[in-house]
């Protein structure tokens, strides 16, 4: 309870003698509010598990992705082929790991890397304004015109579908129609009443846009952050489906669905369980979001007092 | 004995929400006859908002409302939104807080009058539009005819106003519901609006329900009162009865807790501690009884009722506190204040005259002009706007300088000039003896900003809602390199020292109040140690028994360890009881500058004199009996550079002057003369 006068003695002595306390960080805070959401722990249970999949799995697996049976052809799932083989004689359930693999490593740095790009950028333009701001946005509105998706194309048909190429391209290409939704957002954060304070105490200005504007656009970035996942999976899988993606032997999560999809009604396997891998990662993403979304919002309901 | 024009019985609305059910109102009664005046006080939350619009049947589907209203003979409650419609707008009308947003923007103001005045009946375009003008004459706008064609835009906040009240008078209406009408207003625009309710009452003689949180206002308006604390009337009694005969502690608390504009005694005041309850799953208890001095044992075990305490000679006088009887008049119980006065800490500087202290902030003739822009693309200069037009004033150490008036006078481009350590073409600004021209690059620039800080006015918005309180204490201390341990200890301190548990130090801002997010704002701005601290209306948004504590606070601050203040508010009221000395600021200019007591007891300056006559005083005898100016017209473009003094216009000494010395009004723009400690900018003064 807040006390209407000062009691006499405050000095550095009393106050410590009264309050022998540790004070709780804030990811503690953080992390507190987020485990008390379920879905999102649910979420993040699954992600955990898709990332342990993709990545022992391979190391389990009785066949290598690229090796082909050529006594079991187009099988359906069996104990010698867990997910079942490709017409060819692959072995589903590898190629599964091997594509899920690749695929999180594209979305995740194409992801991460617009989001910060973006971010940064954003509000940075938004925050020093003048002619950094009118450069940086002659920048994106001279970026949106490029034919973003035939440059993609081009460059990773050229490196030979080499995913890191592929994943930087993506980010080349990815960062500014966000980086130019952030600025709108952040324009109404830099006339906000903290912001003006932290200028008055003499903050310096980037610090000011990462500990000031970042954080109040939180909820927009991780919402971003998980669109962006899934963004970048649609994205590779049109790639690959036009066969500018990554290219065999080396498989992703869209090559193997745009594979799959043509056999839907002969092996249904080969269509199934890269889709249920696709799909389950989307979700957990999206659940992960929502709890990060309430744990950072001082103002959401489900989070509580903290 | 005539039936009442609205009586209502019981009435009792509850919300629900994530929470548990916000029980808002929990039983209201009152009686209103026509043409009399029923003011509604309290604090935010307290209900009275709520009640209003329970009456008027604005209120969502899902509230759940029981009790009885009875309008002219009809039950309102129950009846749907359809039936309702016919009643309001037309025997019920209603004036909301926010001319800005209770206007159509997209509509002229004609059409909006005349769709309120053919919505309820009959009328042909021409004798609508007629009546129209008469309407936006009687609520006395210039130029009617023409002012039918424009938009909401292209009027002041006053007059708005004044067109909501000409809609609101427009069909006649029996029951005329004020929620906040002048909350939004500066004092002189108040006065003139609560002057313009009046007039509208009396030619409708209309009954009025006048919902306010201003002690004041309610003085001046209301004939009955009704005071509400969490959901409940606490007391209600005819205004002379309320105000001299208070018998309830929480009206006894609002009343001690307004600073007086006419009286000088320095004595502290009396804060309301802690915060209104929730209002959900509330005990049988008097929800007063945690904040309230005198509560005993009792109080905790039931609510009390609302009991008769009048006696015939003084008419009726309810009060729901049990206790009630043992208080007596001027807020005594057993012969002593019901609300103990807080100590006041001795001033370490009262012993050393003025002129032996150090000027810690000084500015000498700062100007700021903002171009005036037209055209999207090529863009050509039209003209200036004259924001501030050569001030001066220098605040000592352990010294309160407040600069007052309306807004749009400059005095918030003032601060941000000083806060932006704007360099002056033909002036200095000097914080602590350094000028802000010499300050290059950052290291300085932040050595400079360790001696002034600022504390701004809207609690919520100040501070960072990603941050904790103990990250935002520590911010200014981290700008200047401070080390981590330190800057903790130095938190605990100053959480400490502005009256806040420092335990709470890891919680996010929205989990305080507004008093206390403003205490945290505070204590931020004492983190560095700094001579001046700037404030920038400190309490407007704050609730009357919160803003007593925040400036009771500030005073004690003052006191110990020896800061300047430079404050910057429209309350007279405020800057009375907490400034050393005042300069009174109209259209960039100081019109009026001295020490506080010269300039309240002996204001010289028509301005002056106006302002000070436009505030509410909260008592119902003072109020009604003084003389009054009111100021006609508003603030004056600051575009204009005429050349003579710019308050010529609305000026009342103007008025009366020959026609020579109007000349020189008119001609010779009047310059600060005088002693000083009391120097005014008027010819004739």
């Amino acid at each position: 309870m807040p006390r209407n006068s000062i009691q006499p003695a405050v000095g550095p002595e009393t106050t410590a003698i009264r309050l022998p306390r540790k004070r709780m960080s804030k990811w503690e805070l953080y992390s507190r509010r987020f485990r008390r959401n379920r879905p999102a722990v649910a979420g993040l249970v699954i992600f955990a598990v898709l990332v342990l999949f993709a990545v022992v799995a391979p190391l389990l697996a009785r066949y290598d992705h690229i090796e082909l049976d050529f006594l079991n052809l187009g099988e359906p799932p069996s104990g010698e082929h867990w997910l079942g083989t490709t017409s060819a004689g692959n072995d589903t359930f590898a190629q599964v790991a091997i594509g899920l693999q690749r695929s999180l490593m594209i979305a995740v740095a194409v992801s991460v890397g617009t989001t910060v790009i973006s971010a940064v950028v954003g509000t940075a333009a938004a925050y020093f304004s003048g002619m950094f701001e009118r450069l940086t946005l002659l920048l994106i509105h001279f970026l949106m015109v490029v034919p973003t998706f035939l440059l993609l194309a081009m460059f990773s048909n050229d490196s030979g579908g080499d995913w890191r190429t592929i994943s930087l391209i993506m980010i080349l290409i990815g960062w500014f129609f966000p980086a130019r939704v952030i600025w709108t957002m952040a324009l109404s954060l830099r006339e906000r009443e903290y912001v003006h304070a932290a200028r008055y105490m003499g903050v310096p200005g980037m610090k000011i846009v990462l500990r000031h504007m970042l954080p109040n656009i939180g909820s927009l970035l991780v919402i971003n952050f998980t669109l962006g996942v899934v963004a970048a999976v649609m994205i590779e899988t049109g790639l690959s489906f036009l066969g500018f993606g990554v290219k065999i032997p080396d498989v992703s999560l869209g090559s193997l669905i745009g594979s799959g999809a043509n056999t839907i009604t002969s092996a249904p396997w080969l269509f199934y369980f890269p889709a249920a891998a696709l799909t389950l990662l989307t979700v957990s993403m999206a659940l992960v979001a929502d709890g990060l979304r309430d744990a950072f919002d001082p103002t959401s309901a489900a989070g509580g007092r903290a | 004995m005539t039936n009442p024009l609205l009586s209502v019985r019981d009435l009792k609305v509850s919300f629900p929400s994530e929470t548990g059910t916000v029980d808002a109102v929990r039983g209201i009664s009152f009686d209103l006859k026509a043409g009399r005046t029923l003011g509604i006080v309290g604090e935010s939350g307290s209900g009275k908002s709520v009640t209003s619009l329970a009456i008027m049947g604005l209120l969502d589907e899902n509230v759940r409302i029981s009790g009885s209203i009875t309008f002219d003979g009809q039950e309102l409650l129950g009846k749907s939104d359809k039936q309702l419609s016919a009643i309001r707008g037309n025997g019920l009308a209603m004036i909301f807080q926010d001319p800005l947003s209770s206007l159509t923007p997209v509509f002229s103001i004609g059409d909006q009058l005349i769709e309120a005045l053919t919505v309820h009946r009959k009328l042909s375009k021409r004798a609508a539009w007629a009546r129209a003008v008469e309407l936006l004459e009687t609520v006395g706008l210039p130029n009617p005819e023409r002012r039918m064609k424009s938009f909401p835009h292209e009027f002041s906040g006053g007059m708005r106003q004044r067109v909501v009240i000409a809609i609101a008078m427009a069909n006649k209406p029996k029951l005329i519901i004020a929620d906040e009408p002048t909350t939004a207003l500066d004092v002189t625009i108040q006065a003139q609006i609560l002057d313009l309710i009046a007039k509208a009452q009396s030619e409708t003689g209309a009954a009025v329900i006048m919902i306010t949180h201003d002690m004041g206002v309610v003085a001046k308006t209301a004939d009955d009162v009704l005071v509400m604390y969490a959901g409940r009337p606490v007391e209600k009694a005819p205004v002379h009865e309320l105000f001299h005969r208070t018998r309830m502690p929480y009206s006894i608390g609002l009343l001690g807790a307004i600073p007086r504009v006419d009286k000088a005694e320095k004595q502290p005041l009396v804060p309301v501690k802690g915060n209104p309850p929730l209002l959900i799953n509330l005990p049988d208890a008097c929800p007063f009884a945690s904040r309230c001095p005198i509560a005993i044992d009792a109080c905790h075990t039931r609510e009390p009722d609302l009991v008769d305490v009048g006696n015939e000679k003084m008419g009726e006088h309810h009060a729901a506190c049990i206790r009630s009887h043992e208080i007596t008049d001027g807020g005594l119980i057993d012969g002593r204040r019901v609300f103990p006065l807080p100590d006041v800490s001795e001033r370490a500087l009262a012993g050393v005259p003025r002129e032996d202290r150090p000027v810690t902030l000084e500015v000498r003739n700062m100007t700021k002009t903002f171009p005036l822009m037209k055209g999207a693309f090529l863009k050509r200069k039209l003209g200036e706007v004259h924001a501030i037009r050569g001030i001066s004033f220098d605040i000592r150490e352990g010294e309160t300088m407040a600069i007052v008036g309306e807004s749009g006078c400059g005095k918030t481009t003032t601060l941000l000039q000083i806060m932006d350590l704007v360099e002056q073409v033909d002036g200095d600004i000097l914080i602590g003896g350094t000028s802000v021209a010499d300050v290059r690059g950052g290291h300085a620039e932040r050595t400079l900003r360790r001696d002034i800080q600022i504390v701004f006015q809207d609690p919520m918005g100040a501070l960072d809602p990603r941050m904790t309180v103990a990250d935002i204490i520590a911010e200014p201390l981290r700008a200047i390199g401070t080390k981590k341990a330190e800057s903790e200890t130095r938190v605990d301190e100053l959480m400490d020292l502005v009256g806040l548990d420092p335990s709470h130090s890891n919680r996010f801002p929205s989990a305080f109040s507004g008093g206390q997010r403003q205490r945290i704002g505070i204590a931020r701005a004492l983190a560095t140690n700094p001579k001046v601290v700037v404030l920038d209306e400190p309490v407007s948004a704050l609730d009357v028994s919160i803003q007593a504590g925040v400036i009771n606070l500030l005073d004690e601050l003052k006191a110990k360890l020896g800061l300047s203040y430079l404050f910057v508010a429209h309350d007279l009221s405020v800057v009375r009881h907490i400034a050393d000395r005042v300069a009174v600021m109209y259209l960039g200019a100081f019109v009026e500058q001295g020490s506080v007591n010269e300039i309240f007891e002996d204001p010289q300056h028509p301005y002056t004199q106006a302002l000070l006559s436009a505030i509410p005083i909260p008592d119902p005898d003072i109020e009604r009996t003084r003389e009054r100016i009111v100021l006609t017209g508003d603030l004056a473009s600051a575009t204009d550079q005429s050349g003579g003094c710019s308050f010529a216009s609305r000026c009342q000494l103007f008025k009366v002057l020959p026609p020579e010395d109007q000349a020189r009004c008119l001609g010779e723009v009047p310059p600060l003369t005088g002693p000083e400690n009391h120097r005014n900018a008027c010819h004739f003064r």
